[in-house]
């Protein structure tokens, strides 16, 4: 048995190359990452703003929108666990309409993230699902690009409801007693959107000042729940 | 370098007799994940070719460099390393695809497909002969998701190609059944790729059954293996 069999040499010399292997590899990962974050930020941030001219009409205000956002801290209100994000919109420097992020909790099959724009009015200028885990083909109507009817489809009703016209417990379906409809056999997922919407409305107008003054990239402090 | 019976040997392999959707009955959990359409099943497919070819070369490469006590952790920091390279370059250029394939691109590392193919193959031939295998492997799970990915998406929302427009603009869907078709939700929720992949597998089995006899009838002129058949990796769930 020669000195160079060993099992401590043996041992040893394993350790080291599985050490290079992962040395190697390592490095590949990161230069990867190096070379694709600028790419992945801007088609973040891309995807950002599709979002928000679905829901907010791109000439309706002037501002530079994403970079005129401020933090919301945990609200239990809007769902927001773990807090969340406002953009200020405004034109010729007066507010113009907030675009929140919110979440229902009590979706068919958890939480049913969604972004609701509110003009300064108080009028809905559109909301979004964002994520949701509702039965395919069944409550998933709740996102536009599920649901069958192309031309008009369900959450579209939101855009034009006002918080001046629409007291604050009609904000849920039509079979609560609400002002919105609903497809029959998926009540939850539209109860859930239709009520957290409400909500959010609400917040924003109770919170509008403060929300339209925090400044860019603050966290909000003190706001109504 | 490879020989034009060998690359025949690997392609029939690899795209029908080891198919890895239908005989091998490896890397499942994509399969019944993400056949929901016909674009998802196609693009997860694709690039599980990238990263089985890309693990197969680089593996036989290195095969005279990793010692075989630790081959398994080479192997998976291998195969890691690459899927997130391969991941990463989804998030950057393919971005609306990546939001719709999300979780199933990282979850390539655990396909025990990608692992088998390394172990069976890649760490004992020469690296041409291994990305071959690869890609003819990864093109037998392709056609297996498409196939199934457009059955669940033609029976549960009467569509084929939805979501196409993620990958060429400009595009859309086929609306097969008009706006009017009311749906088959069985075949979008999971229990429907069950159903469709043991119909499959069993039209699969019929089929080879069919050519098997008529060549017992016909035999040809028996052809030396280069590999053993079968050498899949046993007993790997996932």
């Amino acid at each position: 048995m020669s000195a160079r069999y060993s099992a401590t040499r043996t041992s040893a010399r394993t350790a080291a190359i599985m050490l290079a292997f992962t040395v190697v590899f390592t490095a590949l990962m990161a230069s990867a990452y190096e070379a694709t974050r600028p790419k992945i930020q801007a088609s973040l941030q891309e995807a950002q703003m599709r979002l928000i001219d679905e829901v907010l009409p791109p000439g309706s205000y002037d501002n530079a929108l994403l970079d005129d956002v401020a933090n919301l801290p945990p609200t239990s209100i809007l769902g927001l666990d773990d807090g969340g994000r406002v953009w200020r919109a405004r034109k010729a420097g007066a507010p113009a309409a907030l675009v929140l992020e919110a979440a229902a909790a009590d979706g068919y099959a958890g939480r049913i993230g969604i972004v609701v724009a509110v003009g300064a009015d108080g009028v809905v200028s559109g909301v979004r699902v964002v994520s949701h885990k509702e039965t395919p083909g069944l409550g998933d109507y709740i996102d536009p690009t599920k649901d069958r009817n192309k031309a008009s489809p369900w959450i579209s009703q939101f855009a034009g409801a006002s918080w001046r016209q629409v007291a604050a417990e009609r904000w849920t379906v039509k079979k609560d007693g609400g002002v919105f409809d609903f497809h029959t056999g998926a009540t939850i997922s539209a109860r859930a959107v239709s009520r957290i919407v409400g909500r959010t409305v609400a917040f924003a107008m109770a919170n509008r000042d403060a929300l339209f003054s925090a400044a860019p990239g603050s966290t909000l402090q003190g706001i109504q729940p | 370098m490879i020989s034009a019976p060998q690359f025949r040997e690997i392609a029939y392999n690899g795209l029908w007799k080891q198919n890895t959707g239908l005989a091998q009955l490896l890397g499942l959990c994509p399969i019944l994940a993400v056949s929901t359409s016909m674009v998802n099943a196609t693009s997860l497919g694709l690039a599980t070719v990238i990263a089985m070819a890309l693990s197969n070369l680089v593996v036989a490469s290195l095969r005279n460099f990793i010692p075989y006590e630790i081959r398994i952790p080479v192997f998976i920091l291998i195969i890691a390393a690459l899927v997130t390279v391969i991941d990463l370059l989804f998030n950057a250029y393919l971005h609306s695809l990546y939001l719709v394939l999300g979780i199933f691109i990282p979850l390539i590392v655990t396909n025990c497909i990608v692992l088998a193919r390394v172990e069976a193959y890649a760490a004992k031939n020469d690296p041409v002969a291994s990305t071959v295998d690869g890609i003819m492997m990864g093109l037998g799970l392709v056609w297996v998701l498409a196939l199934l990915g457009g059955v669940r998406e033609l029976l549960g929302s009467g569509t084929l190609l939805s979501g196409i427009e993620m990958i060429i603009p400009g595009t859309s869907a086929l609306n097969v059944f008009g706006d009017d078709y009311p749906g088959f939700l069985l075949a979008i929720l999971p229990p429907g790729a069950f159903f469709a992949l043991g119909c499959l597998i069993a039209a699969y089995n019929a089929i080879k059954a069919r050519l098997d006899a008529s060549t017992r009838r016909h035999p040809p002129a028996p052809a030396p293996l280069e590999q053993p058949p079968g050498s899949a990796v046993e007993g790997a769930a996932g």
